[in-house]
């Protein structure tokens, strides 16, 4: 194992209409590895990656990417720098004006200027990869069940081998055997790639199968990190309530949580 | 309720027009930033040939039936309503003219832009609308492409390039609607018409529409592109960011018709 960072987030924060959603993020994957950040919905998972991302700009601290800082680059050096990075929406995000081939196709095509028969080609066997056949090459996102978009997403985030993967929420919607077969292909990518991971998930099934660590967030920070086979033997309370799906417990929003802020609140004397 | 809380609910007139004036005045700045990035993904590479057919063939060619038919009617109507005012001063012989400098310098880019304002902004924003709530943008940025050479440069070129041409076919069909309707109900001459038509319009009446008309095409496409761009809150922010790309465009091109008839009056 690689203890090179592949990715850092450093003391990041991120607010929304003063909100802190992110409060200094402190986040880091070693090359080669795959780490699973779990939490509940709300507490800043998917604001972490668009900030990993560049879709979304911290307000304060870094994003480290192979050494180098995120924030703040160039359009020009962020499509280089990010063009070894394949994404794996929640909802696909397939473009709906293309066919399968095309949307697994789309970057070999518009951003490295390979032909359309080659990266035709190239998709078809990034569809093979996810067990999907040629016949599935020329329909569109809207001809294909959920499941079967979830493939079309893992070839398009697959098919330029890239050195970073994505998952947001990689098995949200799908029924529990379809969610297994998108878990054992992800498995099997990122082992075939040998790429860094990290996925974003409150399905823990997914998280065990995906995962070499798991980290959760809650409140815009890391409250727990660790190797995935200490997730079901760690004493941490907030681990504890996600694993064990309880609704009193340290969780914002929990009659455990409202009773100490209630406690605190009176303390201070606020109304 | 105490008289505080009654001061601090009342609304404060110099404060509520003051946050009106500073979002009139974000408002503006968003966009003008937006159409720079846009005109400047339009100048610089990569372009997307592909993709530029592709809008030029949504924009222009299925615009056509809409445009030809609103230019028809508009003309014929024109040229009805002129010869009515031109009778009560003896002036009815000037119709085809006057037709013809409404169509070509007023009526027939205004209403070719507000039919395509109706039609291609509202497709615009609904699909680069839709492309945003279901994350497609941002894959695309994670795709490597720039969405605003992708979407928004082709849209772009595509409407300030094809708003011309369908303005000459708005023209021609205006001019033929007047035409119609003065040789088939007012008893006009055909071949006179269409001499007194010729002889009296100038290079300029229809170059200074087709100016127009590429202007026009620019805030069809911008505002389509912004709107849609800029949506957000799922299905009903793409419901909205519709009304606002017609509603918008449709102002705009009043206002800078206004702008550009003065600039153009006297020449």
């Amino acid at each position: 194992m690689s203890a090179t960072p592949k990715l850092e987030w450093k003391e990041v924060d991120k607010r929304f209409d003063g909100a802190p959603v992110l409060a200094g993020l402190n986040l880091s994957v070693a090359a080669g590895r795959s780490l699973v950040i779990i939490g509940r919905s709300g507490q800043g998972k998917s604001v972490a990656i668009k900030t990993a991302l560049g879709l979304m700009r911290p307000d304060a601290g870094r994003i480290v990417l192979d050494g180098q800082d995120t924030v703040d680059l160039s359009e020009r050096t962020r499509r280089r720098l990010f063009s070894g990075v394949g994404v794996l929406f929640q909802g696909s995000a397939l473009f709906d004006s293309l066919t399968v081939w095309e949307n697994v196709a789309f970057r070999l095509i518009n951003a490295d200027g390979i032909s359309r028969r080659v990266a035709r080609d190239r998709a078809i066997g990034a569809l093979e990869r996810v067990r999907l056949g040629v016949e599935a090459a020329d329909l569109y996102p809207s001809e294909l069940s959920g499941g079967m978009q979830k493939r079309v997403g893992l070839a398009r985030a697959v098919v330029a081998d890239p050195q970073l993967l994505f998952f947001d929420e990689p098995t949200t919607g799908l029924d529990p055997i379809t969610a297994a077969a998108i878990n054992a292909l992800i498995v099997e990518q990122v082992r075939h790639l040998g790429c860094t991971a990290i996925s974003i998930t409150h399905d823990l099934a997914s998280a065990r199968t995906i995962g070499d660590e798991i980290a959760m967030l809650q409140g815009g920070k890391i409250v727990w990190q660790g190797p995935a086979k200490d997730l079901d033997r760690t004493d941490d309370p907030h681990v504890r309530q996600f694993v064990e799906g309880r609704a009193d417990g340290p969780a914002p929003g929990s009659p455990l949580h409202l009773t100490r802020l209630s406690a605190t609140r009176s303390r201070r004397g606020d109304t | 309720m105490t008289a505080a809380g009654v001061a601090t609910t009342r609304v404060n007139p110099v404060r509520a027009i003051g946050r009106a004036a500073l979002a009139v005045v974000r408002l503006v700045g968003a966009v003008t930033l937006f159409a720079v990035r846009g005109v400047a993904a339009v100048f610089s590479p990569p372009w997307f040939p592909a993709q530029l057919l592709r809008q030029l063939a949504a924009i222009g060619f299925f615009s056509l039936p809409v445009v030809g038919l609103t230019a028809v009617f508009t003309g014929a109507a024109l040229a009805l309503n002129i010869f009515t005012g031109g009778g009560r001063f003896n002036a009815e012989q000037v119709m085809p003219q006057i037709v013809a400098l409404g169509i070509t310098r007023e009526l027939g880019p205004v209403l070719a832009s507000l039919m395509l304002a109706g039609r291609v902004s509202a497709a615009i924003a609904a699909e680069i609308g839709a492309m945003r709530a279901t994350e497609q943008i941002d894959a695309m940025r994670t795709l490597s492409t720039d969405p605003f050479r992708y979407l928004v440069a082709p849209r772009l070129l595509a409407a300030v390039l094809v708003l011309p041409l369908l303005t000459v076919v708005a023209d021609t069909l205006g001019v033929a609607g007047g035409w119609l309707v003065a040789v088939r109900v007012l008893d006009f001459n055909p071949t006179t018409y269409i001499r007194n038509t010729a002889t009296f319009l100038q290079a300029w009446d229809v170059g200074s529409g087709l100016i127009k008309a590429a202007v026009f095409g620019f805030i069809v496409a911008l505002m389509g592109c912004y709107h849609g761009y800029k949506a957000s809150g799922g299905a009903r922010g793409v419901g909205r960011a519709t009304t606002h790309a017609v509603v918008s465009a449709a102002v705009l091109i009043f206002a800078a018709d206004y702008l550009l008839t003065s600039l153009f009056a006297h020449t």
